[in-house]
């Protein structure tokens, strides 16, 4: 993973002593709350219902085991011995004081971590796919890239207050595992006939109030170009985005008032201004950034591991974890293990500081000392050799962290919602659970097969439920929380955007509904079909009159 | 006489800001007055003859009306009417490395400690610090951070550029993979 040398430890270090001081004059009344909250936001600290919520960046969602231990040693000192991993592939605590968070980022710093950017109107933490280096669809490892982005992001002076937030997603396999079509902007690496790598950029793709896919703004971008085409995609947005009204300042806004052609030239005018400039990435930063993401030492194995068949052909629960939760490695004889943060009964995405001080031991043990989080709120161990997965299941179980449930209805993606944010019209945690609840029958789980069910708390659509198969959206109806329910939406490649079934439903017939809808599709259903494309087959019309008919 | 934050110092401000567009002849005179950008525009060639004409701009002026007047021009400065108006960065960027202007770069308005150290390396020398503020406090803003990872007007080098190979350095660094 990237390490940090002098100058990256120097900036976090200032950074610490610079918001230090930001919450020393505001506590001391020399910071009003309207001037301290854009300083404060940009550090990822929200003051929450019950208390602040500080957020702290994982780039890319790559982590080590000594900063699991760091953030489980925090969440014990400063928070209430848990934290939460969100869909931005970062980690909230939901309960520290104010006055401890200066404290925080200086430990967190000793680990190579902050909050920079974790919020506020500012370039997020940059996403990717959680099995970037070792799926085999890949074509370019997207790591060293993000790294790139990452670095250019951080406190640029130029960009630091746009109109609004701004993500970037990086995917470099043909399959999208980083919902870049869903992004302000997405960055595909690609390769040309020449087998040189480039990028396909595609920008005013967002969820939230406005939900859009983003357009192809450029199909072949020269790799050492990608910093200097980003400034002139955000120049373009920063100056002419729009800063009258809060809900249409995202990009695509922008995109879509000035048409994606009128846009793309503004972009592609800028960027020859700045093409081949300062800012050009050489092939030695490449390389440089690359040697940060070499593959670790692992065993010449010849191949699948042959003890693995007949520990699964033995053991049905063994069988259904390796079959849901251990993912494909492009290196004979290994495997990547997903984690489970959706056990029933526990807030989707939720860790309490004992589990993450044993994933950092088991990581040590099993997975080169490294972990992923993926954007849907799961643990990925990527390097993880074939023949110790039972032995690995076995401890994860003990953990409860062995859900087998990754892909399946159960895998909810949730934001805190009402529970925890201020923002949230309705609480999302409590309807997850009634659904996990009413599918706990693993049988009909597996028979149901590949749903993705999506939830939020509210338009901001933290929980992506604009892309599930099955979409939930708290809102507020004279002040009672109601759900309203969206099918037919996925991510990834040929992503979609789910369409509203109908009039929302009170908390209590959630489970219900699902339920109908589950039933429609496994009556109807083709064989060998999923969920998503029965809807996409059949329409919304027989699902909502299943709903209706029955729930009302 | 009002004090301002320029070349790092704090100095006393000679310059009059005319908010207003107004008549020509209802313009101060006798000392250097900042007008706006579209009473520049209608009334150049007087004004220019002044000699003692600076221009300001609000945050969706086109820094390209200035392209030919940029090396005449002894002061530019930039509103910033909120501080969370973030498009006089660009404007200042815009200005210093397109028009290659040399004179006086000067934040006007909502202009607040922690956001100088990001106007200094848009190219902005001089900051009118809100008037309720301190100007020395103020001033420690300029030193939140030693370096930038990007190319920016006062640095025009990105780090990436500057910085030791990958292995030179890191492997004395605190270790995040200590036990």
């Amino acid at each position: 993973m990237y390490r940090y040398d002098d100058f990256d430890h120097r900036l976090v270090a200032e950074r610490v002593a610079q918001f230090r001081d930001q919450t020393r004059r505001f506590l001391a009344g020399e910071l009003t709350e309207d001037e301290f909250r854009p300083l404060r936001l940009r550090n990822g600290l929200y003051i929450q219902k019950h208390a602040p919520m500080l957020r702290i960046s994982i780039p890319y969602g790559v982590l080590s085991s000594t900063q699991l231990r760091k953030l489980a040693h925090i969440g014990r000192k400063y928070d209430r011995g848990y934290g939460h991993f969100t869909t931005r592939q970062n980690l909230q605590f939901n309960w520290p004081r104010l006055e401890d968070v200066p404290e925080i980022l200086a430990e967190l710093a000793t680990v190579e971590m902050h909050a920079i950017q974790t919020s506020g109107n500012s370039v997020r933490n940059i996403t990717t796919d959680h099995f970037a280096g070792i799926a085999a669809d890949e074509v370019v490892d997207p790591r060293p890239y993000a790294e790139l982005i990452r670095q250019w992001a951080t406190l640029h002076p130029e960009f630091s207050y746009l109109p609004r937030k701004f993500k970037i997603a990086v995917n470099g396999s043909t399959v999208d595992r980083a919902a870049t079509l869903v992004h302000d902007i997405g960055v595909h690496a690609v390769r040309n006939e020449a087998g040189e790598v480039g990028f396909r950029v595609l920008v005013g793709g967002g969820l939230g109030r406005t939900p859009m896919i983003g357009y192809v703004i450029r199909d072949w971008l020269p790799r050492e170009e990608i910093l200097n085409y980003l400034e002139a995609v955000l120049r373009i947005y920063n100056r002419f985005g729009r800063r009258d009204n809060l809900f249409k300042a995202r990009i695509k806004i922008l995109v879509k008032e000035r048409t994606p052609a009128v846009f793309t030239r503004a972009v592609e005018k800028e960027w020859e201004r700045l093409r081949g400039g300062p800012a050009t990435v050489p092939d030695e930063e490449i390389e440089r950034l690359g040697s940060f993401f070499e593959a670790p030492p692992y065993a010449k194995l010849k191949g699948d591991d042959a003890g693995l068949r007949a520990l699964t052909a033995d053991n049905r629960p063994f069988d259904n974890w390796v079959r849901r939760n251990v993912f494909q490695h492009k290196v004979p004889g290994y495997a990547a293990v997903t984690l489970s943060l959706k056990k029933t009964g526990v807030p989707p995405g939720d860790v309490t500081s004992d589990q993450m001080d044993a994933i950092a031991a088991l990581a040590d043990r099993y997975s080169f000392g490294e972990l992923r989080v993926s954007h849907e709120q799961n643990l990925v161990f990527a390097d993880v050799r074939q023949s110790e997965l039972f032995r690995l299941w076995t401890e994860l179980k003990g953990l409860g962290l062995a859900t087998p449930n990754i892909g399946l209805l159960t895998d909810i993606i949730c934001c805190p919602g009402g529970d925890f944010c201020s923002l949230a019209n309705a609480k999302s945690i409590p309807i997850a659970e009634a659904v996990q609840r009413r599918f706990d029958d693993l049988d009909y789980l597996y028979d149901i097969g590949e749903v993705s069910l999506n939830m939020s708390g509210c338009m901001n659509a933290c929980g992506h439920h604009h892309v599930g198969n099955i979409g939930v959206l708290g809102v507020d109806k004279n002040g009672a929380e109601w759900y309203q329910v969206s099918i037919g939406g996925t991510q990834g490649e040929g992503a979609s955007l789910g369409k509203v079934i109908g009039p929302s439903f009170a908390a209590h017939e959630m489970p219900d509904v699902v339920s109908r809808l589950i039933e429609v599709y496994v009556e109807r259903r083709h064989e060998d079909e999923r969920f998503i494309d029965t809807v996409r087959r059949l329409g919304l019309e027989p699902f909502k009159e299943r709903v209706y008919a029955t729930a009302h | 006489m009002p004090r301002l934050i320029k070349d790092r110092a704090i100095v006393e401000d000679v310059w009059t800001l005319v908010r207003e567009p107004a008549p020509l002849a209802a313009l101060p005179s006798g000392a250097p007055i900042i007008v706006p950008l579209a009473l520049w525009l209608q009334e150049r060639v007087a004004l220019s003859a002044r000699g003692d004409v600076g221009v300001w701009l609000k945050p969706d002026d086109d820094p390209a009306l200035l392209a030919e007047d940029a090396a005449l021009l002894p002061l530019i400065a930039i509103d910033f009417p909120k501080f969370g108006d973030g498009r006089g960065f660009s404007t200042a960027q815009l200005l210093r490395n397109r028009y290659a202007f040399a004179g006086e770069l000067r934040a006007i308005g909502d202009v607040l400690r922690d956001q100088l150290y990001y106007m200094q390396q848009c190219g902005f020398n001089a900051f009118a610090v809100r008037a309720d503020r301190g100007l020395e406090d103020a001033l420690k803003g300029l030193a939140d951070f030693s370096d930038g990872y990007q190319a920016s007007v006062r640095q025009p080098i990105p780090l990436f550029r500057r910085r030791a190979p990958a292995g030179a350095v890191r492997d004395h660094s605190p270790a995040a993979n200590d036990p």
